[in-house]
């Protein structure tokens, strides 16, 4: 069993850390500190933290405000609420192409106790198809640590998606995570994982399995959606002809959609998708229990795997 | 409070009734753009980009400019004529607005328009981005002032009241939120549409220093904007009524020249009841 640790706590430690280093760093919260973590910042830098209520729509103009003033705003609400604001998000940050960095914290169905209206399968197809935004999804506590600094630096709109749950931790400290590049973990040869957040592990673990069955597994951590790595995509796609996509979110629009559109349009390889299946979802007492429940356990992607190379032949 | 000399009132409101000819006849010219809503705020946006705003058009990205976002972003046909005439760019470039390829957008655009702070043309948001430029000037250490014209109908837009709330909340004296209440909005009169009285309570209520004037009174609007810099501690809400279609008879007061352009003969008869008022001041009967 592999350590597991707190993405949101990691963010929020180093968001806190780093704007000691960068003083132009603002956070900006919907009542979500303790949600979010961003109490250490607010902590150590009461004048830069702003937290504006439950005013989602006015958490994108007023970020958006502070960047056009030099300021590099962090957003902070639950991916949900950034529907709430898509309007926002669309004209005055990936429109007027504005500096803002907005962080959705609880995604996919990671906040499983408050059930189906806090859950969101849909946050990443509406981020990835504004032009001018980059989407992000760190795949553990230290990937989110090293990433703040870059998404920091980086210049432009970015959609920070964050899970509420502990995760198992994947890299060391010298891994140095690149915005718009795919990382393997794991090399393989019949079938390849391609993944993000918290099912980069569950396909870690499924990769196991099927060496047991003698299928060699690639396993790689997608954390940037947009854009994607999709020459890694295609070099994977052409060596084993097989891929299946895992991610805590609908299997449309999101990284199985952008994996898909890149194999139509590139180098076809066969393809499953492991998500949301186009379905609204349920309450549930563990995060765990809902995603094997709603088809993202460790056995829905070995046999997709199983599948891919069966269909591929 | 500064006193305006006569001939600085009479001069900007000279230039306040060119504007309205230039606006009209880009419309003209395009067969698009919005006439009453751009006429009505003639006067407001021309006090500022000619007199009140330190700006240069030199140096359209001067970091310790005033700021002014036009939140009503559809009345830019005269933000445009009035940016040109500053000086901002050509004004032979007016003729290309909404072309293929023209840095005159259908609506403001930050990233074309030397001298637009902002891009906007979805109603609503100017109040809550003018109070992010606020906090990052105090961090910054600027003392930069922020402009705000919001049209009466974007009144109805719940996030243009995040906004305020957010500016009540951080005492934002830098800002000063202009309200261009022509009370006209796109499909009706705004009382019919969605009554918004008594529109000064409601700023009030939200801690906003208020003042209520005649916004196509060019002095009234220059005491109101000087009133406005010297109020400490909250933010400021000028209440402008002024008239939908202000100067073009026919399209004064209804909703109907909302967003369409006039044809060849109401394009005669509006130029020439606009060349009228110019004419008053070139020979001097406006003093």
């Amino acid at each position: 069993m592999r350590k597991v640790m707190s993405i949101r706590k990691a963010y929020g430690q180093t968001l806190a850390d780093y704007g000691a280093e960068n003083p132009d760093v603002v956070v900006v919260v919907a009542d979500v500190t303790s949600s979010t973590q961003t109490g250490f910042f607010e902590k150590r830098f009461p004048e830069r933290f702003f937290n504006v209520g439950i005013m989602e729509q006015a958490l994108i103009d007023v970020s958006a405000g502070l960047a056009l003033g030099g300021m590099i705003p962090f957003a902070n609400t639950f991916a949900v609420l950034y529907l709430r604001a898509a309007e926002q998000v669309r004209t005055c940050i990936a429109y007027a192409n504005v500096n803002v960095k907005m962080v959705g914290a609880y995604c996919g169905l990671s906040n499983f106790k408050d059930g189906p209206t806090h859950h969101v399968e849909c946050d990443n197809a509406l981020m990835r198809s504004m032009p001018n935004i980059t989407v992000i999804e760190p795949a553990d506590a230290v990937e989110v640590s090293k990433f703040i600094p870059k998404i920091a630096e980086y210049k432009g709109p970015i959609y920070l998606r964050l899970t509420r749950a502990e995760v198992p931790v994947l890299f060391d400290e010298n891994y140095e995570p690149e915005i718009g590049r795919g990382i393997i973990l794991r090399d393989g040869s019949d079938v390849a994982l391609i993944a993000s957040g918290v099912m980069v592990s569950r396909c870690m673990d499924a990769a196991d399995e099927l060496k047991d069955l003698g299928i060699d597994a690639y396993v790689v951590n997608m954390s940037t959606i947009k854009p994607l790595d999709k020459k890694l995509v295609w070099r994977l796609g052409e060596e084993t002809g097989a891929i299946v996509t895992a991610e805590d979110h609908s299997i449309i629009g999101g990284l199985g959609g952008a994996v898909a559109e890149a194999l139509g349009e590139g180098k076809p390889a066969v393809l499953e998708r492991i998500g949301i299946r186009d379905t609204f979802t349920e309450t549930s007492l563990s995060y765990e229990e809902l995603l094997d429940r709603y088809g993202m356990s460790v056995n829905d992607i070995v046999e997709a795997a199983k599948r891919a190379v069966k269909r591929r032949g | 409070m500064p006193f305006h000399p006569e001939s600085l009132v009479r001069e900007l409101d000279e230039i306040a009734q060119r504007l309205r000819l230039d606006a009209l006849e880009m419309i003209h010219r395009r067969k698009a753009g919005h006439p009453g809503g751009s006429l009505s705020a003639s006067e407001i946006i021309t006090a500022l980009i000619f007199h009140q705003l330190r700006i240069d058009p030199k140096r359209p990205k001067w970091e310790e400019r005033d700021r002014f976002i036009l939140s009503k972003g559809h009345a830019c046909s005269l933000l445009y004529a009035a940016l040109a005439r500053r000086g901002f760019f050509p004004r032979e470039d007016l003729k290309s607005w909404g072309h293929l390829g023209s840095r005159l957008q259908g609506h403001p655009d930050r990233l074309k328009t030397p001298g637009v702070d902002m891009t906007t043309g979805m109603e609503g948001h100017g109040v809550a981005v003018g109070a992010g430029l606020c906090l990052a000037a105090r961090l910054k250490g600027l003392n930069y002032h922020v402009y705000v014209l919001v049209g009466d109908g974007e009144c109805q837009c719940g996030v243009l009241w995040e906004g305020a709330l957010i500016a009540s909340k951080y005492r934002l004296s830098e800002l000063t939120v202009i309200v261009d209440y022509n009370h006209v909005q796109m499909s009706g009169p705004v009382h019919e549409i969605l009554p918004l009285d008594p529109l000064v309570e409601k700023w009030k209520s939200f801690n906003f220093a208020t003042i209520e004037i005649d916004g196509n009174d060019m002095r009234q609007v220059l005491d109101a904007l000087d009133l406005a810099v010297e109020i400490r501690n909250k933010p400021t809400a000028i209440i402008a009524h002024t008239t939908k279609g202000e100067g073009v008879s026919f399209m004064e007061n209804t909703h109907e020249w909302h967003g369409r352009p006039p044809n060849d003969e109401e394009f005669k008869q509006a130029a020439e009841e606009l060349r009228r008022r110019i004419k008053r001041y070139e020979e001097g009967y406006v003093y």
